[in-house]
C-alpha cells in the first residue's frame, strides 16, 4: 500500500515537473524585472505621423518619441525645451535659436539646426499655425549645425507660441531625413529624439503600442509644467494597451492588470473611485469645450436670427449634465476662447447666459422666415458627446415648433457628411454638434469654429468679413494686453454673428492605480515623470 | 474524389471574384470618405483633394477596382490608409487570436455540447433533458456580452482567478496562453454549445426511433454501445454540418467577444477599418472570410464521406 502511494507520488510530481516544463512555470522569472508602466489609451494609435494627422492619439504618441523646441507652461507661456538660449532683433524681425548640446535621434544621429528647419518647413505645409507662421517668414536657415534663424517678413508676435503650440498639429521635432517627406504623405519611421524610443516590430494596431525609455535622453533642469520642464523617463517600459470596451477596461483597472486609464467614460467614474486603489483625477483642468456648428448654407441658420433664436434656447448646464454628469466635472462657460487660457473674456456673452426664452426664440424664428421645414441635425451614436447633445438641441428646437430630423451616423460617416455643402434633399445638413479640447479653442488664431472667412472656414462656412479683420487684427497684435483687447472685441462680433454655440466646458477625468506617482497636470497627457511604485 | 475536390476549388476562383467585386461596390458606394478622416478638422478642401489624389481615391470606380484586383492577384491586398502597414502583415498579425479563440471555443462547446445532446436524447422526456433544454435556451437568450460581463465580474474581479482581458500568443507558452482564453471561449461558448447541444438531441431523437436501434438494444448491445457505436455516428451528418457553419461564423463573429476581452483579432480589425474606412483592410479581411467560409464548406463535404460511407463524390 505505501509502495503504491509512493509509486502514484511520484508519478504525480514527475507528471508535474514535465507538465511545469512543457508549459513553463507561472510567475517565472517575474521578479526585479523592468519597470512597466500599461496605459490604456483614450483612442487606438493608427498612424505615427503627427504632422499628417490632427488625432489627439497621434498627439500623445508625437510626444512620447519627440521633441520640441519649445513647450507650453501651466502658464501659457512658450519655455525652451529643445533650444537652449534664443534672441530677437531689436525690430523683431529676426530670431536666433541655439540647440541644447547633447541631444540624440533614437539612432544616436546628433539633432541637427537643418533637422529642425526641415522639421518646421513640413509642419508648416499642415499646420493652419504653422501656415500663419509662414505667411509671415521671410526665411528659416540652419546657421550651423547648432543654431538656425527665422526671419520674418513683418513683427509677428506669436513666433513663439507657434513653436510651442501644444495641441494638433505640434511641431514635433524629425531627423531631416524623414521631416523631407511630403507632408500629405506619412511617414513610417519613428525615430525622434524625445523621452521615449517607439519599438515598431511590437506595434499591433488596433491593440499595442510599446515604448522604451530612451537611455541617451538628457531632460532639462525645470521642473515639469504642461509640455515644458524636464522629460524625466522614470520607468523603463510603456506599454499602450487600447481596449475597447470601456467595462472591460475598468475591470482591468481594478484588477491591477493595467496602471492607468486615461478616458474612463462618466457613468464609470464613481465605481472606479469607491476602488480604494484606484485615484480618479482631474489631470486636464481645463478640459474641453462643447460645440453647436450651424451650416450657414442651408435655411434657417443661414438667417441670423434663427442662430440667434438658440442663443435662448440653449442652456449650458444641460449639456454639460448629460456629457459630463457630476458637476465636478463641468463648468458653464461661455466664452469662445476656453475659460482659464488667456482670451478667456465675457464679452458679449449677455443672451447666452441670460434667462431662457423660448417665446422669443419661437418670434426670432419666424422673423428668420421659418415656415415649418425640416431641420437636419447629424449625429454619431458611436460618440456620447455627440449624441447627448444632439438629444438636447432637438429637444428644445422641438420645443418651439422646429421639425427636427436627427441623422445617426457614426463618427466616420458623420465627419464626412458634414463635409457636404448640399441642400438637405441631396444628404446636406443644418447643424452637427462636437466637442473640442481648451488648447484648440484658446485663441482666434487656434479657435477653427470661429473663423469665418466663408467658403474657406471650417464646416458649416460662416462668412463674415468683421470676425476675420478682428482675427487679422489679433494675429498683428504687439503683446498680451492688446490681444485680450481684441480678442474681446471679436467676441462680441461673433455673437452677433453667431458662428457657433459653445455649450460649456468639460473634463474627461483620468484613473489610476495608487502605485503612480507623478502624473502632470495638463490638457494633453504625457507619461514622462509618472513613477511606479 | 480528388476529381472533386479539384472541381471545388475551381469553383472558388467565380466566388470569390464576385465577392471581390461585391465588396469593392458596396465600399466605393457607402458613405464616408478616408480622405475627409484623414485631413482632420483643419484640412482645406484643396488638403482633402490632394489627399484623395495621394490614396488614388480620386479615380474612376473601374481604375480603382482593375488595380485593386490586379494587385489582389498578385497576392498584395494594399496598404492600410491609417497605418501605412501592408495589410497582410495586419491580418496575418489578427489571424493567431482569432482562430485560437475559434479553436478553443470549438473544443470547448463539442467536449460539452455533444454529450449534453446524447444525453438529453437518451434520458428524453426527464429532468435531464428538460434541464439540457433550459440550458439551451439560457445559452441562446444571454448575449455574448452579457455573459463575458458576468464572466469578467466573477471569475476575475471577485475570485481573482483569471485575467479580465488581453491575448497572449501561444508562442509564450501554454501556460501563459490559457489564462486568456478561458473567459472569452467560455462566453462565446454558450451559444454555440446551445446549438450543437439542441441539434444532437434533435438528430439522435430520429436516429433513436429507427429500426435498426431497436435490433441492437434487442441483440444484447450496451446502452453505451449503442448509443455511440450506433446513434452517434448515424446522427453526426446533421451535427458536423452545424459545428462546420458554427466554425465559420465563428471565424467571422467573434466581433464582441474579441471587443470585450481585448482580443486583438480579426473581427476587430473588420470594425475599426469600417469605422475609419480604411477601404484597403475591410476588402482584404472580407476576402479573407469569404474563402474561410468556402473552405470550411468544402470541409464539411469531405468530412461527410467518412461518417457515411453511402456518401461518395
Amino acid at each position: 500500500m505505501i509502495d503504491l502511494a509512493r509509486s502514484m507520488s511520484r508519478t504525480v510530481g514527475a507528471l508535474a515537473f514535465v507538465g511545469a516544463l512543457v508549459l513553463g512555470a507561472p510567475g517565472a522569472g517575474a521578479e526585479s524585472g523592468p519597470k512597466v508602466l500599461k496605459f490604456i489609451p483614450q483612442a487606438d494609435l493608427r498612424s505615427l505621423d503627427p504632422i499628417w494627422t490632427t488625432a489627439y492619439i497621434t498627439r500623445n504618441h508625437g510626444y512620447m518619441v519627440y521633441d520640441t523646441l519649445f513647450a507650453l507652461d501651466a502658464n501659457f507661456v512658450p519655455q525652451p525645451q529643445m533650444v537652449d538660449s534664443y534672441t530677437v532683433s531689436p525690430d523683431k524681425l529676426k530670431y536666433s535659436f541655439t540647440l541644447r548640446p547633447g541631444q540624440k535621434w533614437h539612432d544616436g544621429a546628433p539633432v541637427r539646426a537643418a533637422d529642425c528647419v526641415a522639421s518646421l518647413k513640413r509642419w508648416e505645409k499642415r499646420d493652419p499655425q504653422g501656415q500663419k507662421l509662414a505667411e509671415f517668414t521671410a526665411s528659416m536657415d540652419a546657421v550651423d549645425d547648432k543654431s538656425f534663424t527665422i526671419t520674418l517678413k513683418e513683427p509677428f508676435a506669436l513666433v513663439l507660441d507657434s513653436l510651442a503650440k501644444l495641441s494638433s498639429n505640434v511641431p514635433f521635432m524629425m531627423p531631416e531625413r524623414i521631416a523631407n517627406t511630403d507632408a500629405f504623405q506619412q511617414i513610417t519611421d519613428a525615430t525622434g529624439s524625445g523621452p521615449f524610443k517607439f519599438v515598431k516590430e511590437e506595434w499591433v494596431p488596433g491593440n499595442k503600442a510599446v515604448y522604451v525609455k530612451n537611455t541617451d535622453y538628457v531632460p532639462r533642469k525645470e521642473p515639469p509644467s504642461y509640455a515644458a520642464g524636464g522629460k524625466i523617463a522614470k520607468v523603463d517600459r510603456v506599454e499602450w494597451l487600447y481596449v475597447p470596451d470601456a467595462s472591460t477596461a475598468s475591470a482591468a483597472l481594478s484588477a491591477g492588470e493595467v496602471d492607468y486609464y486615461e478616458q474612463p467614460p462618466v457613468d464609470l467614474l464613481p465605481v472606479l473611485a469607491k476602488n480604494k486603489d484606484i485615484v480618479v483625477a482631474n489631470i486636464d483642468p481645463k478640459g474641453s469645450q462643447g460645440v453647436l456648428r450651424f451650416n450657414f448654407l442651408n435655411p434657417p441658420f443661414n438667417n441670423v436670427k434663427a442662430r440667434e433664436a438658440l442663443l435662448y434656447l440653449v442652456d449650458q448646464t444641460d449639456y454639460l449634465r448629460a456629457i459630463a454628469g457630476d458637476p465636478k466635472n463641468w463648468q458653464a462657460c461661455a466664452s469662445m476662447f476656453a475659460c482659464g487660457t488667456p482670451m478667456a473674456t465675457d464679452a458679449g456673452t449677455e443672451i447666452l447666459k441670460g434667462k431662457r426664452d423660448p417665446a422669443k426664440a419661437k418670434a426670432l424664428l419666424k422673423e428668420a422666415g421659418y415656415n415649418g421645414e425640416k431641420v437636419v441635425i447629424l449625429s454619431a451614436t458611436d460618440q456620447p458627446i455627440v449624441n447627448n447633445q444632439v438629444l438636447i438641441t432637438a429637444e428644445l428646437l422641438r420645443q418651439v415648433g422646429v421639425d427636427v430630423d436627427i441623422q445617426a451616423n457614426d463618427w466616420g460617416t458623420m465627419i464626412t457628411r458634414r463635409a457636404s455643402k448640399e441642400p438637405l434633399d441631396k444628404g446636406g445638413w443644418n447643424i452637427f454638434h462636437t466637442w473640442v479640447v481648451a488648447p484648440d479653442t484658446a485663441t482666434p488664431l487656434l479657435n477653427n469654429a470661429i473663423r469665418a472667412n466663408g467658403a474657406n472656414a471650417w464646416f458649416g462656412w460662416p462668412d463674415d468679413p468683421a470676425i476675420e479683420k478682428l482675427r487679422d487684427a489679433w494675429v498683428r497684435a504687439p503683446d498680451l494686453e492688446v490681444q485680450k483687447k481684441i480678442a474681446a472685441d471679436l467676441q462680441v462680433e461673433a455673437y452677433k454673428f453667431i458662428p457657433y454655440i459653445p455649450t460649456g466646458q468639460f473634463i474627461l477625468p483620468s484613473a489610476y492605480r495608487k502605485n503612480l506617482d507623478g502624473v502632470i497636470i495638463a490638457p494633453v497627457t504625457f507619461l514622462w515623470n509618472i513613477e511606479k511604485k | 474524389m480528388f476529381a472533386y475536390l479539384l472541381r471545388r476549388l475551381l469553383a472558388t476562383i467565380p466566388v470569390m471574384l464576385v465577392v471581390a467585386l461585391f465588396v469593392f461596390s458596396l465600399l466605393y458606394l457607402s458613405p464616408g470618405d478616408p480622405a475627409v478622416v484623414i485631413g482632420g478638422d483643419t484640412a482645406t478642401a484643396e488638403d482633402i483633394a490632394r489627399i484623395r489624389e495621394k490614396l488614388g481615391l480620386d479615380q474612376p470606380f473601374t481604375v480603382q477596382f482593375g488595380t485593386w484586383l490586379w494587385n489582389v492577384v498578385r497576392g498584395d491586398l494594399g496598404i492600410s490608409i491609417f497605418t501605412n502597414l501592408p495589410v497582410s502583415r495586419l491580418i496575418l498579425q489578427r489571424i493567431e487570436p482569432t482562430l485560437a479563440l475559434t479553436v478553443c471555443t470549438m473544443v470547448l462547446t463539442i467536449v460539452v455540447a455533444v454529450p449534453m445532446g446524447v444525453l438529453a436524447a437518451w434520458k428524453v422526456g426527464t429532468w435531464i433533458d428538460r434541464l439540457v433544454m433550459a440550458f439551451a435556451v439560457l445559452g441562446f437568450s444571454f448575449p455574448v456580452f452579457v455573459t463575458g460581463y458576468l464572466l469578467i465580474f466573477g471569475l476575475s474581479i471577485w475570485a481573482d482567478l483569471l485575467p479580465v482581458q488581453g491575448y497572449v500568443s501561444i508562442s509564450n507558452g501554454l501556460w501563459a496562453f490559457l489564462p486568456n482564453m478561458v473567459l472569452p471561449s467560455l462566453a462565446l461558448g454558450m451559444v454555440y454549445t446551445a446549438l450543437i447541444a439542441r441539434i444532437t438531441r434533435a438528430s439522435m431523437l430520429e436516429v433513436l426511433s429507427q429500426d435498426y436501434i431497436r435490433t441492437a438494444h434487442s441483440k444484447g448491445l450496451s446502452s453505451g454501445k449503442v448509443l455511440l457505436g450506433h446513434a452517434l455516428k448515424n446522427a453526426s451528418v446533421p451535427i458536423v454540418t452545424t459545428i462546420g457553419i458554427g466554425l465559420a461564423l465563428l471565424i467571422s463573429g467573434v466581433v464582441v467577444t474579441e471587443s470585450v476581452f481585448a482580443i486583438p483579432g480579426l473581427g476587430r480589425l473588420t470594425v475599426d477599418a469600417i469605422l475609419r474606412r480604411d477601404y484597403p483592410i475591410i476588402q482584404g479581411v472580407i476576402l479573407v472570410f469569404s474563402a474561410a467560409y468556402v473552405m470550411v464548406n468544402l470541409l464539411i463535404d469531405v468530412c461527410y464521406t467518412f461518417l457515411d460511407p453511402r456518401i461518395r463524390y
